[in-house]
């Protein structure tokens, strides 16, 4: 099927459906999704536990099949791919930021940075990642010598420098109090404005979806509500 | 059941893969040590019980001739239990269908009652009767290597009279578990024989009425066979005895004893190398699986389990894995204990085999291998419970990198970073990853220690048999003839080099040592026999004097230049000082040479010969053999190229045997200690390598960092395996020695790489296995997990 006309969604699905099975027990977990995102948005996915958003977010960012619809990356459709496929496009178009950064303890942060731009098409040079997200001094240091919040800047530093096509956040800032965790949104919003990567930003944080655009509430499988924020709201001004 | 027995067995199934693998590993070192002891046990009971049943002697001596009556004396002698006298000769047998001459040793066995000592066990037919001087009993492997049966024939010469024999009995005797002839190796059951022939018979055709040539004693208990020796030496000198000598020293006896002792090393060496690698792989899996239950454990002890509790939870679990273990080295130890003896059986041929191992061999091998796995985990188990509960519910901190100096180094800024994570993973965990390598060497030294002994045998026969031995045939006569018969044998068809020898029976003493040992006369520059040194060189023989092996020099504590005692044993039996000249080193026997010329001399006699080797033309070789068969006296007869024929195989049905069960166990060594590496380091990096895939890393990317850590450490492993195999196998060929054997240490290149290519073989399957597993990381658990 040839890609719809521009302007080209960086992602797009239509009627996405995910089921789990668990022993006898059928667990729907998206119950017909479609979105599209564009170019250079700045998305925050919320919703409580359960409602479907990381599974939504692991099938955007190939690490897991849908049971049905579809779901393109630009020309690129995502169902489909085999683990290979899969494997190709997360490697070339995706930057991860998880909730527990998941850096590698024996790399330092310059190298858990190397470490992907070694396998990337187009990388910055990884000393610059680690500038961009303001870590330019601790180039050399193990994550067991870098506090929490460093260590997921390191992470943010890992998944931009591959100048990925969308940038996928799982709870960034589940694990970190909020006067680190805004320093870590202050990174992804300044990431987001200088490469214009488009980013997905998943929280049960409502706080946070003041400093995007656009903000997608999952419940129940579905997305049940779309809201356009008037104004953004600067990851410093936020609380919680 | 308790919860914590449920977890147990729960967590035991769920490692099912590792607790295999160790299992397997302990019961390589039980099954080893199982049937090491079970065979010994069998063997040892088995010898005990025949020669008891069937009356084997405890001292025995021959003698040239002496009087009947000489036997009522030695039953005199306070201690003595029972005398028995006999005719033993030596005889060329013709068998049907068999070109080449064969050697009947013909013992005599009384018409009328059964003998008092060294009975024979029947396995069918009778003994010859009296007045029917051409039945004969043979002995069952030489009856089954000829497919002779009751009633089958054969043809003897019998003091130089061809007679036609009859085999009315077959049997098997204590005196002959182990058939050897003059000068072989190997057992030859074609070419040598045991006869028995009607003892009145023997002493007529022999003319030796009313007289014998060998005397056997059994002693009272307690009774110390050196003394009655000493007695015996005194009273039968006079009639041509060569010195009396015990039980120990009966040739068959020796040979069982000695295989005995053997096995005795092998359960001493083998299994503990078996053990501490699995005591080592039980330490490296339960540390890893206390370590990942650190907050299950914090849990326990918050609930107010005891310290104790806890650490008996987790020694329940080591004995588990134990007990697995157990289960399947006893059944093995048992079954490769049978088949093991079985094989001995057909080595050593006895009438009955009592395989019925006590509990001993295996409890003794249960209790330490159950020692070295609790020994092995004492540390991890001690560790895991003291943490505080609240420490335990902490996640462990991350472990600490540091830069080494390596780590800042040109060449390293050079690697890429999965390679980094590989060698820093490494560099970590140093004691670990030098175990982990240290256990796969282990493995490719017990192959090498295993593999080695075809080279080291391949080096012997190539030594003692290919280089030192240039003629084709060695004849050998039963008394001393004039030199004349060396030339006369060279006349013969096809011989195309004859070489006399004298060999000369003798006591050698030095200071308190004494040592019997055959002196055998050589010319000085010899073309066939070659005195031979280990090193490769001719040794020339001095025109005066000694030249001994150094194992002779060994056991007699003597140098070049002391001058020892020779007692010799036949003729005008003199007692001479001669100077030991030179030492050289030798495989096989102590021997000890002197120039035929010097050793004539010293014996007041001229150009005598009792042995004479000859080299063959190929195509007159049947023709000479029939000449052979009527020349008079003929008491030896050896064939070089038959001796390493059995020589190799006698050894392709022991040692190929052998060395497959080892092949066997060094591979489940590697696969133990590989396995259990590559699964725990799956078990605490799999998020790190989720989180990979994640990042876009392909399989064969992730399972570099894994398996590449697996594959340096193995590479490692190698060339240290082959140092260590180096050093076991010269551990076990020293323990392996006798006086009779020394194997050399010959291990080739070829061998080294076989055993490389095996433990590889092993490694990359176990690599496989975990490689299986990696297709399977859960990609979507490491987003929200934390560790």
């Amino acid at each position: 099927m040839p890609p719809p006309s521009p302007p080209l969604a960086a992602l797009r699905t239509r009627d996405l459906t995910k089921v789990y099975h668990s022993g006898e027990v059928e667990v729907h977990a998206l119950r017909g999704v479609s979105l599209e995102l564009f170019p250079a948005d700045l998305v925050v996915l919320l919703g409580p536990s359960g409602s479907g958003k990381s599974t939504l977010l692991n099938i955007l960012g190939g690490l897991d099949s849908a049971s049905g619809g579809e779901a393109w990356f630009q020309d690129l459709q995502l169902t489909g791919l085999d683990d290979r496929g899969l494997t190709e496009y997360r490697r070339n178009h995706v930057g991860f930021v998880f909730q527990f950064y998941n850096l590698i303890p024996s790399l330092t942060a310059l190298e858990n940075v190397a470490l992907v731009t070694e396998i990337a098409r187009q990388p910055m040079p990884p000393d610059e990642a680690l500038r961009m997200v303001g870590l330019g001094e601790r180039l050399h240091h193990f994550p067991a010598q870098l506090s929490g919040g460093e260590q997921q800047r390191v992470a943010i530093a890992r998944a931009i420098a591959k100048r990925p096509g969308i940038l996928l956040c799982d709870e960034p800032t589940g694990a970190l109090d909020s006067r680190t965790g805004i320093l870590v949104l202050e990174a992804i919003e300044r990431i987001h404005a200088e490469l214009g990567t488009t980013t997905v930003l998943i929280t049960h944080n409502a706080v946070i979806a003041d400093m995007t655009d656009r903000v997608l509430v999952m419940g129940d499988g579905h997305i049940i509500e779309e809201r356009h924020n008037a104004r953004r709201r600067r990851a410093a001004e936020l609380s919680w | 059941m308790t919860p914590l027995n449920r977890k147990l067995y729960r967590d035991l199934w769920r490692l099912r893969g590792q607790v295999l693998a160790i299992a397997l590993v302990i019961a390589s070192g039980i099954a080893v040590l199982a049937m090491s002891l079970t065979s010994m046990e069998a063997l040892t009971e088995t010898a005990v019980a025949y020669y008891e049943r069937y009356r084997f002697g405890d001292v025995f001596a021959s003698v040239e001739r002496a009087p009947e009556h000489l036997a009522d004396r030695v039953r005199q002698l306070p201690g003595v239990q029972a005398v028995d006298t006999r005719v033993v000769k030596s005889a060329v047998l013709d068998m049907a269908g068999f070109e080449e001459p064969v050697i009947g040793h013909l013992v005599s066995i009384p018409e009328r009652r059964p003998p008092d000592l060294n009975q024979l066990a029947l396995r069918s037919g009778r003994v010859p009767r009296l007045g029917y001087p051409d039945e004969a009993v043979l002995s069952e492997p030489f009856a089954e290597a000829h497919g002779l049966g009751l009633g089958g024939t054969f043809r003897a010469v019998l003091n130089g009279n061809w007679r036609k024999l009859t085999v009315v009995g077959i049997a098997l005797s204590p005196e002959f578990v182990y058939t050897i002839g003059p000068g072989a190796l190997m057992p030859d059951d074609k070419r040598f024989g045991i006869v028995w022939l009607g003892q009145e018979a023997m002493q007529a055709a022999f003319d030796l009425d009313g007289a014998f040539n060998t005397i056997s004693l059994s002693l009272l208990r307690g009774t110390e066979p050196d003394l009655i020796i000493a007695r015996l030496d005194d009273m039968l000198g006079r009639y041509g005895g060569i010195g009396a000598y015990a039980r120990k020293d009966q040739m068959s006896n020796w040979f069982l004893m000695n295989e005995i002792r053997q096995l005795e090393s092998l359960a001493a060496i083998l299994p503990t190398v078996f053990l501490a690698v699995a005591a080592f792989l039980t330490n490296m899996v339960l540390a890893r699986l206390i370590a990942m239950e650190r907050s299950e454990i914090g849990l326990l002890k918050a609930f107010g389990y005891r310290d104790r509790d806890i650490a008996w939870h987790y020694v329940k679990f080591v004995v588990g894995v134990a007990a697995v273990g157990i289960a399947l080295g006893w059944a093995g130890g048992y079954w490769f204990g049978l088949l093991n003896t079985r094989l001995y059986a057909d080595f050593y041929r006895f009438p009955f085999l009592l395989f019925d191992p006590g509990p001993r061999a295996f409890l003794i091998a249960a209790g330490a291998s159950l020692f070295a796995a609790l020994a092995g985990t004492l540390g991890a188990v001690r560790a895991g419970v003291r943490i505080t509960p609240a420490e335990a519910m902490r996640p462990p901190s991350p472990p600490m990198f540091r830069r080494t100096r390596f780590g800042r180094g040109r060449l390293f800024g050079t690697l890429d970073q999965p390679t980094r994570i590989l060698l820093r993973q490494i560099g970590r965990w140093p004691v670990r990853s030098a175990l982990t390598s240290l256990g796969t060497a282990m493995a490719v030294a017990v192959l090498v220690s295993s593999l080695q002994w075809l080279d080291s045998i391949d080096h012997l026969v190539d030594v003692y048999f290919r280089q030192a031995q240039g003629q084709d045939i060695t004849v050998g006569f039963a008394n001393t003839r004039s030199s004349e018969v060396a030339r006369e044998l060279a006349r013969m068809p096809g011989v195309r080099t004859a070489e006399p020898m004298r060999v000369v029976p003798a006591k050698m003493r030095f200071g308190p040592r004494e040592e019997r040992e055959a002196l055998q006369g050589l010319p000085a520059v010899q073309e066939l026999s070659h005195v031979y040194d280990a090193a490769g060189r001719a040794v020339n023989l001095p025109p005066d004097g000694l030249v001994i092996s150094t194992q002779l020099a060994d056991m007699l504590q003597v140098r070049p230049g002391d001058r020892i005692t020779v007692e010799v044993l036949e003729g005008r039996r003199p007692t001479l000082e001669v100077p030991v000249v030179a030492t050289f080193e030798t495989y096989i026997g102590s021997p000890a040479y002197m120039d035929i010329r010097a050793l004539n001399r010293l014996m007041h006699e001229r150009e005598a010969v009792n042995s004479v080797h000859l080299r063959l033309d190929q195509n007159e070789q049947a023709r000479f053999y029939r000449e052979l068969k009527v020349v008079p006296q003929v008491s030896a007869v050896t064939l070089k190229q038959a001796a390493v024929d059995t020589f190799y195989e006698t050894l392709a049905q022991t040692l190929l045997i052998f060395i497959g069960f080892f092949v066997v166990f060094a591979c489940t060594l590697a696969f133990g200690v590989t396995y259990n590496a590559a699964r725990i380091a799956l078990s605490e990096r799999g998020r790190e390598l989720a989180t990979l895939r994640v990042l876009g890393f392909t399989r064969r990317e992730i399972s570099y960092i894994l398996l590449g850590e697996i594959g340096f450490l193995t590479f490692v492993a190698l060339p240290l395996g082959c140092v260590l195999g180096y050093g076991l196998g010269a551990l076990i060929l020293n323990a392996f020695k006798t006086e009779l054997y020394r194997i050399p240490m010959a291990i080739q290149m070829e061998t080294l790489g076989l055993a490389v290519l095996i433990i590889l073989s092993a490694t990359l399957f176990s690599a496989f296995l975990v490689r299986r597993r990696l297709d399977t990381l859960d990609l979507i658990a490491v987003l929200k997990t934390r560790e």
